[in-house]
């Protein structure tokens, strides 16, 4: 087989025992790899209604069949997929660098983790051999730190690591898993899922051969893709990087500001990335097997964060800035630092800082409950101190750590109020009440609120619909940019170049068949993105979850916009997230309440699945 | 008679390498058929974030590599500098690997023989090079990294002046 390494890791935690078994050849073809392959080992290997912090709760790390390849950007991925701490429902978060690419060279298409170590552990692979080795002293260190202990431990600096840092011991439910330094699974707690099972890292050597069905159409194909790269398509990545948003959704009024009571930043040139890359970035740097390079590596100079450095981009500058008041770009670095140095989603922290800062405004938390915290709005020493506290677990971060929804239920004094979150799983930076096709993205978003399962906010942002209404024909929008999203999540492309799939479906088609010498076809691709998105529906439907948890935050249907400005008096009704929902589901052929009908599994050869419906 | 250098190497700007393993990939599809980094004449080094380098054999003028071979499997070509293993005479004694100050001769995996950057010489032309999508490796030989390095120092000793000049239609 070309493209997949053909076999599957099975690790034991409890009792050390591993084994290997071939994958389901059936199951490459229709899930692809990535977090198609990871959602359906997960159903096969786990029960129904399980704690995600049980050691029942398999974790599963996959890699995708280009992985491994010198595909621009295609090589290096990895995701991990669990039942999320968050969401009670999928937990999937992905990550580059060069993680994924040595577990194929190893030779894993996956390796599903199961059980919980009796001490700290963690997970040794090399190649055929399999260990766990004691990980006590390496037990409340970061993850880069975590790396370098390795890497000198085993004698090998090629060696790629994976890791959980402070927060991911303490079960904090945002907590992430960093390979490379600065490179996070960052969303839906996957961290959080490690650390239950006492597994501070996965270690990987690989030395196997990697090759493609057809080598010398590939490398043509590679050719080309290095030529596309180099042009418009890439170029906000390779330039400013997506901090680029900054001013552009301030613009528009669509950046959710102070825990959504604005959605513009009167301060957005200070934090912009213009501002950013003129006086921070210093080096932009590249993934395994890239072409076009993104990681904006930022460096402070001078004053309190003097000598931070970590990789930047919009979502966390913005959690970090606007969405918390605060102006200064040197703190941000500073609280992305602090995120990576405990291991916590860094979209996430910001979100929960943001909170905690209006909870502060609103007196439902005080100086007394924040530990003696001036929490206000754009206070940056608070912002940093809160997310250490979060790392930690300390003091008012204990409560903070079980993120906005269960933090709100703690708190109550109608905080629940001012919780901005879809399942569970904290808002990212777009106002939803002004873009009315990414609303129901998110809304219907598998893994809770995220802007990465479907991109729908580009047919507001760039004006290819009135971004303000809500209306039929935005329900397939989103289902078709869904399975898209789940193709390059399970291939394992990079968002990021994904304007360079020209043809989208027919180009990956093409990817796809190089690679592995099958012959599918677009329309064959096209079923299996769509299947990607059943299957995710069917694990959030066996776990309890329904059309009652696609809905939006409380601000974003309750709290019009009131900045003046093209988005003033902006939000969502419940009557038209009803439309909304009603029109995607029929684009789904789901039922109204938002279940696949047993005909659309059939269609989609997912048979072997059908009686979660039925049940 | 002095003459210029005509020894080429491959040599990384490290400023424009951003550390992404294009190179190793490539080296080993075009040597190996396969890839596989653990098969590359070139290897990443990135440091932390900010130093990020490939390095390939140098073709130093007074190899130590083949200096240290107790078996005098290396040789250098007098012509192009070029390290030459003879892989019946190469028992992976690693005295080689030793000598070289870079890292850039390593024990192939399988063969269990050294092996060394030889600038694709059937391609005619690093492969490395060619595939940098970064442009960051080039072919030189060490005048011209003098030369490079000289322009550099200039223009950021002078960059007001270079601006003005700009400037004038």
């Amino acid at each position: 087989m070309h493209g997949y390494a053909g076999r599957i890791l099975h690790i034991d935690l409890t009792t050390g025992k591993t084994h290997v078994e071939p994958l389901n050849e059936e199951y490459a073809k229709k899930y692809i790899g990535g977090i198609g392959l990871g959602m359906r080992l997960w159903l096969d290997h786990s029960k129904q209604g399980v704690d995600p912090f049980s050691p029942d709760n398999p974790l599963i790390l996959t890699t995708g069949p280009i992985s491994g390849s010198v595909w621009p950007t295609g090589g290096n991925g990895h995701a991990f997929v669990s039942k999320s701490p968050q969401s009670y429902g999928v937990g999937e978060a992905k990550s580059h660098g060069s993680f994924g690419t040595e577990l194929k060279r190893a030779g894993y298409d996956g390796v599903i983790l199961k059980g919980k170590a009796e001490k700290p552990v963690y997970l040794w692979i090399d190649d055929d051999t399999v260990e766990l080795l004691d990980a006590s002293n390496l037990w409340g260190k970061s993850p880069s730190d975590t790396e370098d202990a390795i890497k000198e431990e085993l004698g090998d600096y090629y060696i790629r690591v994976a890791a959980i840092g402070p927060a991911g011991e303490k079960l904090v439910r945002i907590a992430c898993i960093i390979n490379d330094k600065t490179r996070a699974a960052g969303r839906t707690g996957m961290g959080a899922v490690m650390g239950s099972k006492n597994l501070k890292a996965i270690a990987i050597r690989g030395t196997l051969d990697i090759t493609v069905a057809k080598p010398e159409e590939f490398m043509e194909y590679v050719k080309e893709f290095h030529e596309r790269m180099k042009g418009p398509a890439t170029q906000k990545y390779k330039m400013l990087g997506t901090s680029e948003n900054v001013l552009v959704h301030n613009a528009l009024h669509c950046m959710p500001t102070r825990n959504y009571n604005n959605a513009t930043f009167e301060s957005a040139e200070k934090v912009s990335g213009e501002t950013l890359n003129e006086k921070f970035v210093v080096k932009i740097i590249g993934c395994s097997s890239c072409a076009m390079r993104c990681e904006h590596v930022c460096f402070v100079g001078e004053g309190p964060y003097k000598g931070t450095m970590t990789r930047m981009e919009y979502e966390p500058l913005w959690a970090m800035g606007p969405y918390c008041g605060v102006d200064r770009l040197d703190a941000i670095i500073k609280g992305m630092d602090l995120a990576n140095y405990y291991g916590v989603d860094a979209i996430s922290v910001g979100v929960i800082v943001g909170f905690a800062m209006d909870c502060y405004e609103n007196g439902i938390l005080t100086e007394k409950d924040t530990d003696g915290i001036d929490a206000r709005f754009g206070n940056y020493e608070a912002m940093v101190k809160l997310v250490e506290k979060i790392g930690k677990r300390e003091g008012i971060g204990d409560i903070l750590a079980e993120g906005v929804k269960v933090a709100s239920e703690k708190i109550g004094k109608g905080s629940e109020k001012l919780a901005q979150h879809i399942k569970g799983v904290e808002v990212t930076g777009y106002d939803l009440r002004c873009l009315k096709t990414a609303a129901l993205g998110f809304a219907v978003s598998f893994r809770g609120a995220d802007h990465n399962r479907h991109g729908a906010y580009a047919f507001d942002v760039k004006g290819k619909v009135n971004r303000l209404k809500a209306e039929k024909g935005r329900g397939k929008m989103v289902k078709d940019m869904e399975d898209l999203y789940n193709l390059i999540d399970s291939f394992f492309v990079c968002k990021f170049s994904r304007g360079t799939y020209y043809k989208e479906l027919e180009d990956m088609t093409k990817l796809y068949n190089l690679v592995t010498g099958f012959d599918l076809k677009p329309e064959e691709l096209k079923l299996a993105g769509e299947r990607i998105n059943n299957l995710a529906r069917l694990f959030n439907i066996r776990e309890g979850l329904g059309r009652k948890d696609d809905t939006l935050p409380y601000k974003v249907m309750h709290q019009p916009i009131t900045d003046e400005g093209p988005s003033k008096g902006a939000y969502v009704t419940q009557e038209e997230l009803d439309l909304l929902l009603d029109d995607y589901y029929e684009a789904r052929g789901w039922t109204k309440k938002g279940i696949p009908t047993v005909e659309k599994l059939k269609e989609l050869g997912m048979d072997d699945l059908v009686h979660i419906v039925k049940e | 008679m002095v003459k210029m250098h005509k020894r080429k190497f491959v040599s990384v700007d490290p400023d424009k390498c951003v550390g992404c393993q294009v190179c190793e990939y490539i080296c080993s599809y075009e040597k190996e058929k396969a890839f596989n980094p653990m098969k590359s004449r070139i290897r990443v080094v990135r440091l932390n974030p900010l130093v990020n380098v490939s390095i390939a054999c140098r073709l130093c003028e007074d190899p130590p590599c083949v200096a240290a071979c107790p078996r005098d499997a290396l040789t250098q070509s007098e012509e192009t500098g070029l390290i030459i293993v003879d892989k019946d005479k190469c028992n992976g004694c690693g005295w080689c690997i030793e000598a070289c100050d870079y890292g850039a001769i390593m024990l192939h995996p399988e063969n269990k023989v050294v092996y060394v950057c030889d600038l694709c010489k059937e391609k005619g032309e690093p492969q490395c090079v060619k595939w940098c999508p970064e442009e960051a490796l080039d072919l030189v030989t060490s005048d011209v990294i003098a030369q490079k390095a000289r322009i550099k120092a200039t223009k950021k000793l002078f960059q007001e002046t270079v601006k003005e000049t700009k400037k004038q239609p």
